[in-house]
């Protein structure tokens, strides 16, 4: 019976892996940048849709598909941010946020025209089923063992980049204020674009995995979108390893709600990230 | 800001006004004069335009930015279910009754979601949302995750023939937005509404004299509660149905409510209205267009963020010298 539980702990656990790369774009765009993306989950549902076309239309393998699409990944949201984003960042978050919601429907809407409603699904090929035994009936796969290295991996050098880079001290000189950095002659503009660029990178990893990791439809984003906010508030807002935590957490807490009833998994989820909202609001491991 | 006194703009605006008034009354009687299929449309009108109004105070003013007010509609529906079909509670009494229940769930959620800045708010809403959708997929006595019907003798409590029933259900949503205009008047009128549009218009300015807003935001917050609530019991008599997808339908009761708002006119009273208004015609001219009608309308909508920020109503301010019904306070010429 224990090893019923301890199986379910490791699969949260490894779940928690893909629930950080959902949330490490975020992080770094709300955290940092002080505004929510709200097409953040519908961006990374965008990604699947454009790996599925490649690897079913184009036979490309889907790892060397997720490391095409990063390039074009980063000069998309270079590109969002530069010339529209940009536009309407200031003081008021109300404009970000009707400007990224409008463009979370339009995605949401033309993947739906273009694909259907039907569920869509990415083939890992051999490395989806291979699985590790850890004895005492404990299995893990394989590929879910890769997610969770990746997001360690990712958080590593996302907090390598922000917090030991140039590029990282000129982000969070923008972060902290816009007049202050522009004053000593950073383009605060080109600063944003490349962070959101970064995000858009870490966006198309996320997809990479997730596409194999479950089905996926147009309307799958909102539900990444909460996931990946939850994580980040859970970690504490800003902190590149407080989203590991925050994913391993969210991941726990769902993979342990499902054990006692399949349909309680999301529930279980946002209960707890609302009991430590009410307990702990600035998060488990915040950076400031 | 440029002040316009041309006469021509005057004599427009009074027209506006006019039409405005002359709106009001038809509408009041519009179960007399309208066939019943239209009855049913101007019914839809109502509750959108409390919808409307309501995220309009507070994105507009309050500085919250919600994307979860489907949740208090969502509650609404299934608190009137509840009150009428199964506790056998009087079925117009029912309906304050669900406003009461949107009011109660409000208040934990607000202290949940304002422990996040405005950005997170946005999505701290939508967890709630989500949340409640789910508990109600959960109760079974009102259908689980398929929902019910509105037992059809509740049905009948509102008018015995089709004719009565669907001009009562009107006029409950006349009043309900009647309501919602009226309250959003004096409420931007008093001294809470001039402190949040002072915030709005200059955050360390307001601050500077004295402005604090948190109170007038937790009223605001709470205040339009019972309004979403009511809706939703409204819009359930016209359903004749609750489910969770569609009494806590994010589509339905807060995108389209979003773009409406910022087509009209975010932080406008006006917004609200002329948003609506033009949804439902391009509704009516476009026919059910599906997914390429919320396209167009985000597409739409982000573009009048880029273009004029306070949306059609501010585009015509530039051609007229004062709002349609002025909720600011002038300085009397001494």
């Amino acid at each position: 019976m224990a090893g019923v539980w301890v199986n379910q702990l490791l699969q949260g656990i490894l779940l928690g892996g893909l629930y950080t790369l959902f949330a490490t774009g975020l992080s770094l765009s709300a955290g940092v940048m002080r505004f929510v993306n709200i097409a953040h989950g519908d961006f990374i549902v965008l990604g699947c849709f454009v790996l599925l076309v490649l690897t079913t239309a184009a036979g490309l393998n889907p790892v060397v598909a997720t490391l095409a699409i990063l390039p074009l990944a980063f000069a998309a949201g270079f590109a969002l941010q530069r010339f529209l984003l940009q536009r309407v960042v200031g003081e008021n978050v109300l404009l970000v946020i009707l400007v990224t919601f409008g463009l979370s429907i339009i995605i949401e809407n033309g993947l739906l025209q273009g694909f259907g409603a039907d569920p869509e699904k990415v083939s890992g090929g051999w490395i989806e089923t291979a699985t590790i035994g850890l004895g005492h009936d404990i299995n893990v796969g394989l590929f879910q063992l890769m997610t969770f290295a990746t997001a360690v991996a990712l958080v590593a050098v996302l907090d390598l980049l922000l917090y030991r880079s140039g590029i990282g001290a000129k982000i969070r000189a923008v972060a902290d204020d816009v007049a202050a950095a522009d004053l000593i002659g950073l383009s605060s503009a080109r600063i944003y674009a490349v962070a959101m660029g970064i995000s858009f990178v870490t966006i198309g990893i996320a997809a990479g995995f997730m596409s194999i990791w479950t089905d996926f439809d147009p309307a799958s984003g909102p539900t990444r979108l909460l996931i990946a906010f939850e994580v980040v508030v859970l970690g504490g807002l800003g902190s590149m390893w407080g989203s590991l935590v925050g994913g391993i957490v969210l991941g726990v807490a769902q993979s342990v709600g499902a054990q006692f009833d399949i349909a309680w998994q999301m529930l279980a989820g946002h209960i707890v990230f609302l009991g430590v909202l009410a307990v702990r609001p600035q998060g488990l491991s915040p950076k400031y | 800001m440029i002040q316009v006194n041309r006469p021509a703009s005057g004599l427009m605006l009074g027209a506006l006004r006019a039409a405005f008034a002359a709106a009001l009354v038809v509408l009041a009687a519009a179960p007399f004069t309208f066939r019943a299929t239209d009855v049913v449309l101007l019914t839809e009108f109502m509750s959108m335009l409390v919808l409307a109004i309501m995220w309009n105070l507070l994105a507009g003013y309050a500085d919250i930015v919600t994307v979860g007010q489907h949740a208090f509609v969502g509650v609404g529906a299934y608190a009137f279910f509840g009150f009428a079909a199964l506790w056998n509670v009087d079925p117009y009494l029912s309906i304050p009754l669900a406003g009461a229940v949107a009011l109660a769930v409000a208040v934990p959620a607000m202290a949940l979601v304002f422990r996040l800045r405005t950005a997170y708010l946005a999505i701290g809403t939508w967890v709630i949302a989500e949340v409640l959708m789910l508990a109600a997929s959960k109760l079974d006595t009102f259908g689980g995750g398929s929902g019910t019907s509105l037992p059809i003798a509740i049905v009948l409590s509102f008018g015995r023939s089709r004719t009565d029933r669907l001009a009562a259900i009107y006029w409950l949503a006349f009043a309900l937005a009647a309501l919602a205009l009226a309250v959003t008047y004096f409420l931007l009128r008093s001294r809470i509404g001039i402190g949040l549009t002072a915030m709005r218009d200059n955050e360390e300015g307001a601050a500077a004299i004295g402005v604090d807003i948190t109170f007038s935001r937790i009223l605001c917050f709470l205040g339009t509660a019972p309004f979403l609530g009511m809706a939703g019991a409204i819009i359930t008599l016209q359903k004749l149905r609750i489910a969770p997808s569609a009494s806590f339908s994010i589509t339905d009761w807060t995108v389209f409510v979003i773009f409406n708002v910022v087509i009209g006119g975010v932080g406008s009273f006006e917004g609200p209205i002329i948003g609506t208004i033009v949804y439902f015609v391009l509704r009516q001219y476009l026919g059910e267009l599906g997914t390429w009608n919320l396209i167009l309308l985000g597409s739409f909508s982000i573009a009048i963020i880029l273009i004029e920020r306070r949306g059609l109503w501010g585009l015509c301010r530039r051609f007229l010298p004062d709002d349609l019904v002025p909720i600011g306070h002038k300085m009397r010429p001494q």
